[in-house]
């Protein structure tokens, strides 16, 4: 019963993803609709997609050596702090990287002291930077896998046969590279190709405008339906074709399971590696964190100061975020059922392909759906809701499913043998025993949609936005002050949540 | 009565034919040496494989298509017999109703099961507070509490040291003969057969043969069972 119930949701989903691209390529109507500036915009999102992920991996390459070779005190803070801007709002970060990086920011102090001229954060270099900011800490957690998955015997060998470090690098830790880091490069590019917020807040004019940005600019500046959706298509196509490149590579996997342990190493005693190896980290650190500590720090200071539509919106993102969280866990448990059953390779599929989505594609979709049968404006909370749902959908499902597995190995027969299917199954098996991976989904999802400032922007009125939406807001509005409280509130209710779900999660299951 | 009509089981290169009937009551060893498909008879009969021909009968009626749940018996698997996160009165109450809706006159007969096993006092603990001794206990009162006709069990017991082995084996015998159910008994140990069971039907060589008298069996043991015998 459990199972068929996540057979129909996992149709649901595929109808969900199906229908609004569907309206989209029925509404896009020959590529003569569009402009030279929209193929300006297909150009730009791809390649600033390749540099932000070649950037992000080649920094992320030493910090990953360093934390795989060394250990200290605080590295596990360390961990912590890269796995941090997963569920990060963008837009809070887009503040923390003006406050450093903007016009009066320290850096731009910084270089005025030596007589440079600032530099501007605005276009393509905010937008590369930003999503540096964010992917290479992934990418970190990512190579850190593969350099803690060599095996201890043969660093050990690499040992006994007096290997320096550059031996073991040429040997061991090149092979190693060239195996995972394509693979890494695609995923990040992938998540800069999709990329909205970012260029929204540091983006937009020509030459830094995503396909995603000129969605949403087709369709609230020009209100050219039939162009968003032209555009749409050609976010569809790019999305499809990547996830036909990703097809033919190993992509990484996991969250980055086990990252707590060090693996010994003869090689890199030298003090000339540990400067390096510590330069590498503390540097990471200052870049992730500055940003952050500017941003709440100042907030704090002001947070009296906040506006009354940033609390009404900030109850609206905490209702969205708890409904988002509930929806996801009511469909994520029954696919996971389904999934780990006879046949259930098709549920998983449905799963993971929803990661190749487009908010703002299906944001465009939706609107050509509703439009014929109600004020799309109207329906913004409900359908930011949807499209939080299937974007968390996939990681919910790689969290539930392997653990799902496992309980399926262990106590299915005990559980068919008594009769103890359906719903009792769910409240006296599944759901104390899958405590841990249903609060990290839930948490997720939640920090996720609290968070997200995508197809809010597109259909919600100003009168009624989430909390990220009012920051985006303030933000253009100069009001940095505000901004940055608001940016506080977001940051405590985001991580909040997640830390709470968490926690919850571990609770029930001991 | 529980029979095997023409049954035919078949996984990659491995068969097993079976046409074999086990009268009710008492205590029926299936023997056979590792690897000779005692067990996965016992799981086609439980209902976790799928014949690939043939029937199977319990009090003349056919069940081969029915749930593992509704099927007139109750299953102890060699371990994980329990759910580690519900208490011994859970797991035990698990056998009147899987959703633990348990009515007062339930969950007397609940308790009633468990001081029958000699767990009184201890309904409330994890199994991991457990030995593994009270742990197969826990797991008999629940199949007792079931009161299904038959009840099957694979290698039973067999992570527990002898003594606690023929301990739980003579309170095996003695409360499935109190309760008037027949048990089926998947063993490799002849001492466990020679201990407990009436009859004792031999695996080997892709077949089941017919259960004969246990004493008789090894008094002239025939030669699949000489060969087991060593």
């Amino acid at each position: 019963m459990g199972a068929r119930l996540g057979l129909a949701a996992a149709l649901a989903l595929a109808a969900a993803l199906l229908l609004p691209l569907g309206a989209v390529a029925w509404r896009a109507e020959g590529w003569s609709g569009l402009r030279p500036s929209d193929w300006g915009a297909l150009w730009f999102t791809l390649w600033q997609a390749a540099v932000s992920a070649a950037l992000s991996v080649l920094l992320a390459v030493p910090v990953a050596r360093a934390l795989a070779r060394r250990r200290f005190p605080g590295r596990g803070a360390v961990l912590l702090l890269l796995g941090a801007p997963f569920i990060l709002p963008v837009i809070v970060a887009v503040l923390g990287l003006v406050a450093v990086f903007g016009r009066a920011g320290v850096a731009n102090v910084a270089l005025g002291w030596l007589g440079i001229e600032p530099v501007s954060i605005y276009g393509w270099q905010g937008v590369i930077l930003a999503h540096v900011f964010f992917n290479m800490p992934l990418a970190t957690r990512l190579i850190l896998q593969g350099w803690l998955a060599l095996p201890g015997e043969r660093l050990r060998l690499a040992a006994a046969l007096g290997f320096t470090a550059a031996d073991t690098f040429r040997r061991l830790e090149w092979p190693m590279l060239r195996a995972i880091v394509p693979g890494i490069f695609l995923v990040i590019f992938l998540i800069c190709t999709t990329s909205f917020a970012v260029a929204l807040a540091l983006g937009g004019g020509p030459g830094a405008t995503t396909v995603e940005l000129a969605i949403y600019q087709a369709f609230r500046f020009d209100f050219d339906l039939s162009r968003a959706a032209l555009l749409g298509a050609m976010q569809l196509a790019l999305g499809a074709a990547a996830a036909a490149l990703s097809l033919r590579l190993a992509l990484p996997s996991g969250f980055g399971a086990g990252l707590d342990r060090a693996v010994p190493r003869w090689d890199s005693r030298g003090v000339g590696l540990r400067l390096q190896d510590t330069l590498a980290i503390a540097l990471a650190c200052v870049f992730l964190l500055l940003p952050m500590l500017l941003v709440l720090v100042e907030g704090a200071l002001h947070v009296t100061a906040l506006p009354r539509v940033a609390w009404e919106g900030a109850l609206r993102s905490l209702v969205m975020a708890l409904a988002s969280a509930a929806l996801t866990a009511g469909m994520a448990l029954p696919m996971a059922m389904a999934a780990v059953r006879r046949g259930g390779g098709a549920v998983e599929t449905v799963g993971t392909l929803s990661i190749a989505a487009s908010p703002l594609v299906l944001g465009t979709g939706l609107f050509i759906l509703l439009l014929p049968v109600t004020n799309p404006v109207d329906m913004a909370l409900p359908v930011t809701v949807f499209v939080n749902v299937i974007l968390a959908l996939p990681f919910a499902l790689r969290a539930l499913i392997p653990a799902m597995r496992t309980l399926q190995a262990d106590y299915g027969r005990l559980a068919a043998s008594l009769g103890l299917v359906g719903f009792a199954w769910l409240r006296l098996v599944a759901v104390p025993r899958l405590g841990r991976p249903l609060g990290f989904a839930c948490g997720l999802t939640a920090a996720l949609s609290a968070g997200d400032l995508g197809v809010i922007a597109l259909f919600a009125s100003p009168d009624r936005g989430t909390l990220p939406l009012v920051l985006y807001q303030l933000m253009g509005s100069y009001r940095m002050e505000e901004a940055k409280a608001a940016a506080l509130v977001l940051v405590l209710m985001s991580l909040g949540l997640f830390w709470l779900f968490e926690r919850g999660g571990r609770h029930v299951e001991t | 009565m529980l029979r095997l009509e023409g049954l035919r089981l078949s996984q990659g290169s491995f068969g097993l034919d079976a046409d074999v009937a086990f009268p009710a009551g008492g205590v029926t060893a299936l023997m056979g040496a590792s690897g000779s498909g005692k067990s996965t008879l016992l799981a086609a009969i439980a209902g976790f494989l799928d014949p690939a021909a043939g029937r199977i009968v319990i009090e003349g009626a056919d069940v081969t298509d029915l749930a593992p749940g509704d099927r007139p018996l109750s299953v102890l698997f060699q371990d994980q017999n329990l759910f580690p996160h519900l208490t011994v009165a859970e797991n035990v109450g698990l056998g009147l109703r899987p959703d633990l809706r348990l009515s007062d006159d339930q969950r007397a007969a609940r308790d009633r099961a468990i001081a029958r096993v000699g767990l009184d006092g201890m309904a409330d603990r994890l199994p991991r507070d457990l030995s593994g001794g009270q742990q197969s206990r826990a797991a008999l009162a629940r199949a007792l509490l079931r009161g299904r006709p038959w009840l099957l069990l694979d290698e039973p017991f067999s992570a527990l040291g002898p003594a606690l082995r023929t301990e739980m084996l003579a309170l095996l015998q003695e409360t499935a003969r109190d309760e008037n159910l027949s048990v089926l008994m998947v063993t490799h140990a002849p001492e466990d057969a020679r201990a407990v069971a009436d009859r004792t039907a031999l695996v080997a060589d892709g077949a089941l043969s017919a259960p004969v008298d246990t004493a008789t069996l090894f008094a002239d043991p025939p030669p699949a069972l000489r060969a087991y015998l060593g």
